[in-house]
């Protein structure tokens, strides 16, 4: 392989709409694959979506996670039993009834988990607190499992929505995804009014940062955390309702998603809405991104003028496309995050 | 809910009672076959549909009296789509009596399951295990990684593609190709053959993407659909099964994807309900070894129960093949052992499910017999009775593969006993 002994020299070929790019006596050819500009909209509006859906989950185990100091593994189970009780009251009384109740049923067991659980187990320490939740996930797993099986379930996206929304170049938007948007917005406007308008807001705004100054203050704190848990389960759920008919409505769809909303919460900043939010949407885009993209190691280094020979060793690791590691970014993420900003994006405070 | 769960604590009560009552005699007296396929999770869609196959089967064969007179029985095992699982599972089964094993969903499973019965083997003369693999496609398995005791009913990846790509051959709308495939040693042999024989037969098609996604764990594939849009291609090849197939299509119909899909699983649990909605008629294609609406009368009929009891489709027709040929290698036998039974099956020749003579090849374990490609859409219901799903659409075929043309070669050096 020679070293590029001249300046590059671009071409751009009209008739193909590919470019070759030369290093001396090394030619490349860039093809133009399709309509670059419609991948990338369509990439930012998943991307977006999916973070969007992580946020209504990330949100609760942030709050939950700042102020009680319980990294609820639980929290993803809420998600999952959100789905099917959402999915058993729309085979009832159809989709929109399930949106309304099934959250408000499973915060309700959220605060009852909180009251009669793990207030109980808050007083031996941390440790049994997080032994409690990663416990609590497996049983809930295994109930609904007896309850409505092992194999997905089909819950339908409602005829209402059932239609596509618009048409970007040539691909199609469902409006049922157009619709997960508007809810997930809505609730993190609504979600953040609430937090710095209301008085209950400020409380619970105070608790995030300084718990132990509130319950000085005589505020039940008790009370405030059964009700944050409440919440927290109850925001997983409606994730849950909306994302149950778009993706697949299954018993390990909790286990699928629980280590990603770690990630959230660390990345963000612990204590931090605001974070989780921008976190959720960073990963989002980043997965999305990911899998759009075809580049290797080896194209990096072709650019350079040096590529590695086929059948070397390490070639598979050379060969690698970024589309291939685009399920552990959000985990690479989160080592170096914890290695160089341990505080997070947006946190200001270390436990 | 209580009233369920007090029935079902009932018929436990009464199912252990049973048990020890006639437990041990029942233990002596039945060829027991351990199912190892997901009963969970992501795979569970497909592996339940296999259990009931062979709960079907298992029937037939009781009612034609067994063999060696003998019953059969079929116990279901949960590996969620594992390898490691699977070992425990297979210990699971061998200890509760069983001799034979099947599989089929994953050659990752399938690779770990060889060996595993290899060693096992090794180590327990005279109480030999058999695996019977139903739907396990990785070349290698009768190849690189042949094994005596195994022996596999379906086709495999190698030559579905032959097949496939032979279809494909001298259709010129055929212009850009994409690869989609599960990453794993399966996905990943399909799309090193396909991008072989494509270059042999059709140089002038160009491969736009190539593709590989986790296997059974992406639940959104909009990503990837907006990525094949982009790269302009008029046709998709596919090796996906299960959800991984499901979802895929389902993303496609949610963007208005128009291309035709080559596949090998689009029939399976999920595939034709998102087929409908892309309304892509009879765009999409998949290689089988039978297709409901173009069988026997004796395969109709089959059909017909299968549907009426558990109304699904007859999703393995090699699975028939399997344990019909199993019953006469007993019985030909006349033993259950696990060496002479290997033995009556090599070179065995049977008449298929759809039609026709197949043969295991005693060279690798490989079964032949003709395959078919169907594309998926609209039927005359007069003709061809059997849509999928309740969709109104159905398989329809359009290509017979001779016996001839699916006897690849092979690297297979057996060790026998």
């Amino acid at each position: 392989m020679g070293r590029a002994s001249s300046l590059p020299l671009n071409l751009w070929d009209g008739a193909t709409g590919n470019w070759v790019v030369s290093f001396g006596t090394q030619h490349f050819l860039i093809k133009r694959r399709g309509n670059v500009l419609e991948l990338v909209l369509i990439s930012t509006l998943n991307g977006v979506l999916y973070g969007l859906l992580l946020f209504l989950m990330a949100s609760g185990l942030t709050l939950i996670f700042s102020m009680m100091g319980v990294l609820n593994f639980a929290h993803a189970s809420f998600y999952m039993l959100g789905a099917f009780v959402g999915y058993q009251i729309s085979k009832w009384a159809g989709f929109w009834p399930g949106l309304i109740f099934a959250p408000l049923i499973v915060g309700g067991v959220g605060m009852l988990v909180e009251r009669f659980g793990l207030r109980n187990v808050h007083k031996n320490g941390h440790v049994a607190e997080l032994l409690f939740t990663f416990g609590l996930a497996f049983v809930m797993e295994e109930l609904v499992q007896i309850v409505w099986g092992k194999a997905p379930v089909d819950y339908r996206v409602p005829a209402l929505l059932d239609f596509s929304a618009f048409t970007i170049f040539s691909t199609n938007y469902p409006a049922y995804k157009l619709f997960m948007l508007a809810i997930s917005l809505a609730i993190f406007v609504g979600l953040f009014a609430m937090l710095t308008r209301t008085r209950v807001g400020l409380i619970v705004q105070a608790a995030l940062t300084h718990p132990n100054m509130v319950a000085h203050l005589g505020h039940n704190v008790p009370l405030i955390f059964m009700l944050v848990f409440g919440v927290g389960a109850g925001l997983a759920a409606i994730a849950g309702v909306i994302a149950g008919p778009a993706l697949v409505t299954q018993s390990t769809m909790a286990g699928l998603l629980g280590p990603i909303l770690f990630v959230i919460v660390v990345v963000g900043g612990l204590g931090s809405l605001s974070g989780a939010l921008v976190a959720s949407l960073l990963i989002g885009l980043l997965q999305t991104f990911a899998i759009s993209s075809n580049v290797s190691m080896a194209d990096l280094f072709s650019f350079s003028g040096f590529a590695p020979q086929p059948n070397t060793i390490l070639n598979d690791l050379w060969r690698v496309s970024v589309a291939q590691i685009a399920p552990i970014l959000p985990y690479l993420l989160l080592v170096l995050m914890l290695i160089f900003r341990p505080t997070g994006l947006m946190g200001n405070r270390e436990s | 809910m209580i009233a369920s769960s007090f029935k079902r604590r009932a018929t436990f009560a009464l199912a252990a009672i049973t048990s020890v009552w006639c437990g041990a005699a029942l233990a002596q007296d039945t060829i027991k076959i351990g199912y190892i396929d997901p009963l969970s999770g992501p795979g569970a869609t497909v592996g339940e549909v296999g259990l009931k196959t062979f709960q079907f089967l298992v029937e037939e064969l009781n009612a034609k009296g067994g063999a060696a007179g003998k019953k059969f029985e079929v116990i279901g095992y949960d590996n969620k789509t594992n390898p490691q699982e699977s070992l425990i599972q297979a210990q699971k089964a061998v200890d509760a009596g069983a001799r034979i094993i099947t599989q089929g969903n994953g050659s990752g499973v399938a690779a770990a399951l060889v060996d595993w019965v290899n060693k096992y083997n090794e180590r327990n003369p005279g109480k030999e295990v058999l695996y019977l693999n139903y739907a396990a496609v990785d070349p290698i398995l009768t190849n690189d990684k042949c094994s005596f005791w195994h022996f596999r009913w379906d086709a495999n990846s190698d030559i579905k593609m032959e097949a496939l790509t032979n279809y494909m051959k001298p259709k010129t709308n055929i212009k850009k190709v994409y690869l989609i495939n599960q990453d794993y040693s399966f996905g990943q042999s399909l799309r090193t053959i396909a991008r072989t024989m494509l270059k042999a037969k059709r140089p002038d098609i160009e491969i736009v993407g190539d593709e590989l996604h986790p296997l059974l764990k992406v639940t959104d594939f909009s990503p990837y659909i907006a990525k094949i849009k982009a790269s302009g291609a008029d046709t998709v090849i596919t090796g996906n099964w299960s959800q991984d197939f499901a979802l895929l299509l389902k993303a496609a119909a949610d963007a208005g994807l128009n291309v035709e899909w080559y596949t090998y699983y689009a029939g399976g649990t999920g595939g034709p309900t998102a087929i409908k909605q892309t309304g892509l008629n009879h765009k999409v294609f998949a290689i089988v070894e039978s297709f409901p609406n173009d069988e026997l009368p004796s395969a109709r009929e089959t059909e017909k129960a299968f549907r009426a009891k558990y109304n699904t489709t007859v999703l393995y027709p090699r699975a028939f093949n399997e344990m019909r040929m199993l019953a006469a290698a007993i019985n030909k036998a006349n033993s259950t052992d696990g060496a002479k039974v290997a033995q009556a099956l090599e070179d065995m020749k049977f008449e298929v499910y759809g039609g026709g003579e197949g043969f295991i090849r005693k060279d690798d374990h490989q079964f032949f017999q003709p395959m078919y490609i169907g594309s998926f859409g609209d039927i005359d219901k007069a003709k061809e009775p059997f849509d999928e799903e309740g969709t109104g659409w159905g398989w329809r075929q359009i290509a017979k593969i001779d016996i001839k043309d699916t006897m690849l070669g092979n690297t297979c050096k057996m060790t026998r006993p």
